[in-house]
């Protein structure tokens, strides 16, 4: 049987003048109950809602999207993957996520165009060599891809980049990690959603969750603005509003700030650039889509914000190291940007975990990592959720764990969140 | 048959020719054209490709919003690629090429994807490329290998590497009111408000101040609009309160009402005048804002839509009356709405033959009847285009009768020559900034338009007021009754009767007819420049992707250069007539910055080239003068080496640490963190900001402390020197300054306003040297007066003031090289003369100049830590300070620190390497039980710092391992897969040398 | 976005530093109620509204302000210094600080 999408569908369909192609996904009513509620219809979500069907063969399940499909961060972020962390917690859980990567367009049948181009972080002093080596061997000790560039392999790479002497901040290498790329993020959410749906999952856009239904303690089901929906289970995986819905079942606090975080892109441009790479001396990242536009962004604006909106002393600050790195681009025109809300959690890195409720599951916390995530966040959460406990990638994003000490802090910057 | 400049009329100098060239033709034109209007004067029509098909393309407008007609401007090396022709004004020597094709725009081989056809619809790449299960394309490989030709295909211009010589600079300003646009709404709120005595800022995109005044052929007051806007231009121009910004797109709008704005300031000139940017990038804070910013002409959906010779109705009313230009000889319109006939009538003026008016509605009023007859043209209603002829030029249309309340064409095709079909599909106001400034639009239906909410924004976050076309009103006279309602209100005063200007216009009624598309066969265009067809739009509906944001990104409508600016509204009207649903059901998308593409060069301003400052100590100067190798850290610059003629960077450090050791040496320590800690409780201060007890230090000594944050983790660590008992002088590490400076400032402005304690940074108030080895003493005993030197006046840890070479100095005793040391402190402005006078003093005694490296040796050397190992993650008992940790008093970090995760017997602790194969090792190897150097595993810890030991004579290093207090005495590997290094190790106790510290303490 | 220091006047927000929350309440410095010093360093309101936060004029006076900044709209409605006796401090007159 031909698959629904090939090249042989594509011809075929062209030659019907494209009348027969089906929905993407279907737009069902919400039923009256469920095994599974998952609110959020974003990239983890909807990969969650995926990963219970095809792994656990939990099918009766229901992802709740407030507005339309992948409207938060699987749509707004710059769309690098890679798994070059420090930590052993996250570099294992990342690499797991790569790996699925690897396999994502031929498990969804969709081209969710992850091309893995590599990912260069330069370094500018040789302190800052040598902790990317440490990152670097750290990765190689967990089996991860990593190696260490000199200047001049890194100006054959990319003939554009400032690597001479006179620059502010001179390249003096870099950490290459080659598997590591990007991928069609809006792709994403929409692949996890059709093989969802067309394992039975029911996708429910413009459905706001107003508020939980509890049984004492435990969390039943939710209300929504298309009525009450029951559920044996209920998981949160609404990164960027973790704050907001976590407080509709009771819970005011959370070791999470809310931060804006801006992205850029520039016109289309010839190819420029094949790798992600990232600045050392501040905080600047820059990719090439396809399309041809630069894709790239830096730090988040640094105060709580649900605002989706950013201010511009940061669209300048982005500006400036853009072009420190590479001068030729002060002519390039800066053709879009846009806002996300970041889940900043006090180590920087996630949670995925039973509860805190009984009935619930929380997957939140991404501070800007959670495009690369996708797979993997929803392979753990599903596992989660099915039997009840974490699988060892996820064990140690815990809730708890900031009370605790247990802190997974790649960055060393403590439970201060703009700074994550 | 052709385009031809008109023999007068325009606002162009006709006196004054200008040679360009374009795609290495030389052509001439006149100042005041622009790259378009030029090239169209000369009959050149072609003058780009679209993005995925390559079809040919001209010009669709005469403005901003063009997605067509897209050029490289180059400037010697130097590209700015992506700029429309209608935006570039032409100078002598202009360059611009055309884009996006090969091997030339006339012929493109990248047109054969037209061929493609139905197969490239929307879509198209998620559905296929997902390559072969198996084999050597599996997994990500096929679809790399097809992108790679897929990204040679795609993109438009090509940016270069070469730097941009030109500079940019920014702008901060204040104003009371700031008005966007200068069509007569904008200048009547200009003129209104500055008669109120507000500060006016009035910005234009457009080099020429006015908007449609300059190309409508109305008359105010009697005269030509054109020259009415001259006028006011030049009374505004003359007023202390008015700052004119022409060529200045206002692109963002960011809260508290600053709006961001560029300026081309020199891009129309030959040479910039002197000092003069290329782009000026302003912030502009203004108290409120008047948006007069117009409204944008839709094209209609047709087949053929896209051939070069069909524009917009408008644009070729600009091309006539603005740069006396005719885009045709023999023109066809083709409208849904009254605004065309206007055009008709001016092109007829201009001197074109106007072939036929073609009008979707059936009847048209009596009014527009007359103009079609003024104008000479056949008028056609209830008909509509169905296809154009010609190939890379129009040459003729189809038409065919068309009922609008049904879509449904009839009766037989005809045939029509041209060479220019202009198109109105109705007017779209411009309402981006008020919609970044969170403005939700409103559809309104007799408009067939999102409007701005009426009647005024008047938040506290966001001030902004609409005239004009922005609005909905259309007219020239409802639009300066606007605009001046708007100038008086922005500037806080209330309405004055007084006499308008009397406005001179031809009759039309505002709204369209609700028609968008005439469906029949053939590709008709929605967004131009993505080539995104009406039959696109409809296979996203079918597909599901019917959410206003979903259509976007599943075809990317609306994501080119122009960002929708004529397409969004036909396709959301084409998505909605799919769905059955109204328009505003379907959504309009928020419109973010910026408002048009801005350079990114501008934004950079005074940094572009100048990213940081450079911190430089004050005896920066000598250090260059006499060999050293600086160093870049963070910030700063400091001495790595003081290399002899010859030595490598081992050999220089190795030298100057073997020297300091056995006799003396000395370093600039000036970067260190100075804050001086003053007031009546900075002891008690202390006891809480330090884990160890500072209240019962004497006067005139130093302590080392060690400070935790509020999770108990490690933050930073150094000396502090009690000057007196309210006075304290705090150094931290060079990198923790400013954070440690901030922790400070917080508890005492936040935390405990209750303790008086003043901070103050005195960084660069003070230098520092370190001067160390057992001549060390020997040496200030000989240039130091005003106070004795030896162990009974100042002791270990102790402090003295005195003099050298006559300058005040504060000596403190104190190592970090493990020698009998000093630390001298001097004013800063003083340095270079003590640090001579030290030197001078230390010749006899052999002392050297040490930097960075010989300081990291020596401190690797006695175990001591700094930033590599206080990372972040490292507790006090990690790294063995745990005797630092006062158990009499709380101090921060003191509840936190005993936390479970902090005391796991697995933790990464501070420990000592030797290697044993006697070979350097590497900063960020990595340590493991059993080397497997094809597989490593299992890492147990890494390396922080290494370097060869003089003292020693092996390589040695600090590392970080897992339980590494226990593991000391026993035999470990490092690993380090990344550079091949592998080997034995010793691990042993952090202090390799003089651990009882006999040397310092002399 | 623009912040009215009290002492200094409005000033754009690249002049600040973020401090945070302005809600956490630090407990007395020998408390050993660990929830609450858990509570303290880790748990935060984040409200989607109002938000009481601490900003540091650390690019002018260098006072902490505590500010009240609706985080949907960053809309400011109250800006005071942290530090009580501040509280009634105004801004000198040009010709007084000359």
């Amino acid at each position: 049987m031909m698959a629904e999408y090939s090249a042989l569908s594509l011809l075929a369909n062209a030659l019907k003048g494209n009348k027969d192609w089906k929905p993407a996904w279907r737009k069902p009513d919400p039923k009256a109950s469920y095994d599974v509620i998952i609110i959020g219809g974003g990239g983890h979500g909807l990969s969650t809602a995926y990963y219970l069907a095809k792994e656990h063969g939990i099918t009766n399940v229901a992802v709740l999207e407030k507005g339309w499909l992948g409207s938060g961060n699987v749509g707004r972020n710059t769309t690098a993957v890679r798994s070059n962390y420090l930590l052993p917690a996250n570099t294992r859980f990342y690499e797991h996520s790569m790996k699925l990567w690897e396999n994502l367009s031929h498990d969804l049948n969709y081209n969710v165009m992850f091309s893995q181009r590599g990912c260069l972080n330069l370094a500018h002093t040789p302190a800052q060599f040598d902790d990317y080596a440490r990152r670097g061997n750290a990765m190689r000790h967990l089996g991860v891809d990593a190696e260490l560039m000199t200047t001049a392999q890194i100006k054959r790479l990319i003939p554009a980049l400032d690597v001479s002497d006179s620059a502010r901040f001179p390249v003096v290498g870099g950490l290459m990690q080659r598997r590591a790329g990007t991928a069609r993020h809006d792709a994403v959410a929409w692949g996890y959603a059709r093989g969802a749906d067309r394992r039975g999952v029911d996708i429910i856009e413009n459905c706001e969750v107003t508020g939980f239904l509890r049984d004492g303690d435990r969390i039943t089901g939710v209300t929504t603005s298309r009525g009450d929906i029951r559920a044996k289970k209920v998981a949160v995986s609404v990164a960027g509003s973790t704050g907001r819905v976590m407080r509709l079942a009771g819970i005011e606090t959370m070791p999470i700030e809310s931060h804006v975080l801006q992205a850029f892109v520039t016109e289309s441009l010839k190819p420029f650039i094949d790798t992600v790479v990232t600045f050392g001396m501040g905080h600047f990242y820059l990719s090439q889509s396809d399309k041809g536009g630069l894709v790239y962004g830096g730090d988040i604006d640094g105060y709580n914000s649900y605002a989706q909106r950013g201010n511009l002393p940061v669209v300048d600050e982005v500006m400036s190291e853009m072009l420190a790195l590479f001068p030729g681009l002060a002519r390039v025109r800066m053709l879009r940007s846009w806002g996300g809300v970041c889940d900043m959690s006090m180590d920087g890195s996630p949670i995925i975990t039973t509860g805190p409720l009984p009935g619930m599951y929380l997957n939140c916390g991404w501070c800007y990592g959670g495009f690369k995530a996708t797979p993997a966040s929803g392979w753990c959460f599903a596992w989660t959720i099915a039997k009840d406990e974490p699988h060892d990638l996820n064990a140690s994003f815990t809730l708890d764990r900031f009370h605790r000490g247990l802190v997974i802090d790649d960055k060393g910057q403590g439970a201060t969140p703009r700074l994550h | 048959m052709s385009p031809r400049r008109t023999d007068t009329g325009g606002r162009i100098d006709r006196l004054k020719t200008i040679r360009f060239t374009f795609d290495g033709t030389a052509y001439t034109g006149h100042a005041g054209d622009t790259l378009a209007s030029a090239l169209l004067a000369k009959g050149v029509i072609l003058l780009g490709r679209s993005f995925k098909y390559h079809r040919p393309r001209g010009l669709l407008t005469a403005g901003v919003e063009e997605p067509n007609a897209l050029v490289t401007v180059l400037k010697g090396e130097v590209r700015e690629p992506n700029i429309p022709a209608t935006m570039v004004e032409i100078h002598d020597g202009l360059v611009a090429v055309s884009q996006n094709r090969f091997p030339s725009l006339a012929f493109d081989i990248n047109a054969v994807n037209q061929l493609g056809g139905k197969l490239l619809s929307a879509g198209f790449y998620y559905k296929t490329f997902m390559g072969p299960v198996v084999g050597p394309l599996k997994g990500t490989r096929f679809w790399m290998f097809c992108e790679h030709f897929i990204r040679r295909a795609a993109g438009l211009g090509s940016a270069g590497s070469a730097k941009d010589t030109a500079r940019y600079e920014r702008m901060n300003a204040f104003c009371d009111v700031l008005v966007v646009g200068s069509g007569p709404a904008g200048l009547m709120a200009a003129k209104a408000a500055s008669d109120q005595g507000a500060r006016v800022i009035l910005a234009d995109l457009e080099p020429r101040l006015g908007g449609s005044a300059n190309w409508t052929g109305e008359t105010i007051d009697g005269a030509p609009a054109a020259d009415w806007a001259r006028r006011t231009v030049a009374q505004l121009e003359g007023r202390d309160n008015v700052r004119l910004l022409p060529r200045t797109t206002v692109w963002g709008y960011y809260d508290g009402n600053t709006l961001a704005a560029l300026e081309r300031v020199s891009d129309h000139k030959d040479q910039p005048g002197k000092g003069e940017p290329r782009h000026r990038h302003w912030a502009i804070r203004a108290k409120s804002v008047v948006l007069a910013t117009g409204a944008f002409e839709r094209p209609l959906v047709f087949p053929g839509n896209d051939r070069p010779g069909v524009m917009l109705a408008h644009a070729a009313e600009r091309f006539a009356n603005e740069f006396g230009v005719l885009p045709g000889q023999r023109i066809a319109l083709f409208t849904n709405n009254d605004s065309a006939y206007r055009a008709a009538v001016a092109l007829k003026k201009a001197g074109a033959a106007i072939a036929a008016i073609v009008d979707v509605r059936p009847e048209p009023s009596a009014d527009m009847r007359e103009l079609a007859t003024e104008a000479g043209a056949e008028l056609l209603a209830a008909h509509a285009v169905i296809a154009t002829e010609g190939g890379r030029a129009l040459s003729g249309l189809k038409l065919q009768r068309f009922d609008m309340s049904n879509g449904a064409l009839n009766g037989e095709a005809r045939s029509m020559h041209a060479d220019c079909l202009l198109m109105s599909g109705g007017w779209s106001p411009t309402i981006h900034l008020a919609s970044q400034a969170g403005a939700r639009a409103e559809w309104d239906a007799a408009r067939q338009a999102f409007l701005p909410p009426k009647p005024a924004q008047d938040g506290p976050v966001q001030r902004w007021i609409g005239a004009g076309a922005f609005t909905g009103s259309f007219s020239t006279a409802a639009a300066m009754a606007e605009g001046r309602a708007a100038g008086i209100s922005a500037a806080g005063a209330t309405n004055t009767p007084a006499a308008l200007p009397v406005v001179d216009a031809v009759p039309g009624d505002p709204d369209p007819a609700p028609v968008f598309e005439i469906r029949a066969s053939g590709k008709s265009f929605v967004d131009f420049q993505h080539d995104v067809t009406a039959e696109d739009v409809r296979l996203a509906h079918r597909e599901g992707f019917v959410s206003v944001e979903h259509l976007k990104r599943y075809t990317t409508l609306g994501m080119a250069t122009d960002q929708g600016k004529s397409s969004n509204i036909p396709g959301l009207a084409i998505m909605a007539e799919a769905l059955g649903k109204p328009i505003p059901e379907v959504g309009t998308t928020r419109f973010r910055p910026p408002f048009a593409p801005v350079s990114i060069g501008s934004l950079a301003a005074e940094r572009f080239g100048d990213l940081r400052p450079e911190r430089l100590t004050p005896m920066h100067d000598w250090h260059l003068a006499n060999g050293a190798t600086m160093y870049s850290a963070g910030l700063w610059y400091r001495p790595m080496i003081y290399a002899l003629a010859g030595e490598t960077v081992e050999q220089a450090y190795v030298r100057e640490a073997r020297a300091t050791r056995e006799s003396a040496g000395i370093v600039d320590v000036s970067t260190l963190g100075k804050i001086a800690v003053q007031g009546p409780d900075a002891a008690e201060f202390l006891d809480r900001v330090y884990t160890n007890m500072f209240s019962t230090l004497a006067v005139g000594k130093a302590r080392y402390g060690l400070m935790l944050r509020e999770d108990g983790l490690a933050f930073d660590d150094g000396t502090t020197w009690r000057l007196g008992e309210q006075d304290f002088l705090m150094t931290t590490t060079t990198a923790n300054a400013g954070k440690v400076m901030q922790h400070l400032e917080y508890f005492l402005d936040v935390i405990w306003p209750d303790l008086k304690v003043h901070v103050t940074s005195v960084t660069d108030e003070w230098a520092g040297a370190a001067i160390g080895g057992p001549k060390a003493r020997q040496i200030l005993a000989t240039c130091v007066t005003g106070t004795a030197v030896g162990n009974a006046t100042l002791p270990f840890m102790g402090i003295v003031r005195g003099r050298i070479a006559d300058v005040p100095v504060m000596i403190c005793r104190l190592s970090f090289s493990g020698e009998m040391a000093f630390e001298v402190y001097c004013g800063a402005g003083h340095s270079t003369h003590v640090w001579e006078a030290l030197l001078d003093a230390g010749k006899p005694f052999g002392l050297v100049t040490y930097g960075l490296e010989a300081l990291g040796t020596m401190r690797i050397e006695k175990g001591h830590v700094t930033g590599a190992e206080i990372d972040g993650r490292t507790t006090a008992r990690d790294l063995h300070l745990d005797w630092m940790l006062s158990k009499k008093k709380p101090f921060i970090g003191s509840a936190m620190m005993d936390r479970e995760g902090l005391i796991a017997s697995e933790r990464l602790e501070l420990v000592g390497l030797i290697a044993l194969d006697n070979r350097p090792l590497n900063g960020g190897a990595h340590i493991v039980e059993e080397v497997d150097e094809a597989n490593p595993h299992d890492s147990i810890g890494h390396i922080t710092a290494c370097c060869y030991s003089p003292a020693l004579g092996k390589y040695i290093a600090l590392a970080l391992v897992k339980g590494g207090k226990a593991r000391r005495g026993t035999r470990a590997h490092v690993s380090d897969p990344l550079r091949g290094r592998f080997g034995p190790v010793e691990i042993v106790s952090n202090h390799f040398y003089d651990p009882d510290g006999n040397r310092m303490h002399g | 976005m623009l912040i009215t220091c009290p002492y200094c006047g409005p000033r754009d927000v690249i002049e600040f530093t973020y401090q945070g929350d302005g809600n956490r309440a630090r407990p007395e410095p020998a408390s050993q109620n660990f929830e609450a010093w858990n509570a303290y360093v880790y748990d935060r309101l984040n409200p989607a509204g109002d938000h009481n936060e601490i900003w540091q004029h650390s690019g002018g006076c260098r006072a902490h302000l505590r500010v009240v900044r609706n985080t949907l709209t960053h809309e400011i409605s109250s800006v005071t210094f942290v530090r009580g006796h501040h509280g009634s401090a105004s801004r000198p007159e040009a010709e007084d600080r000359s």
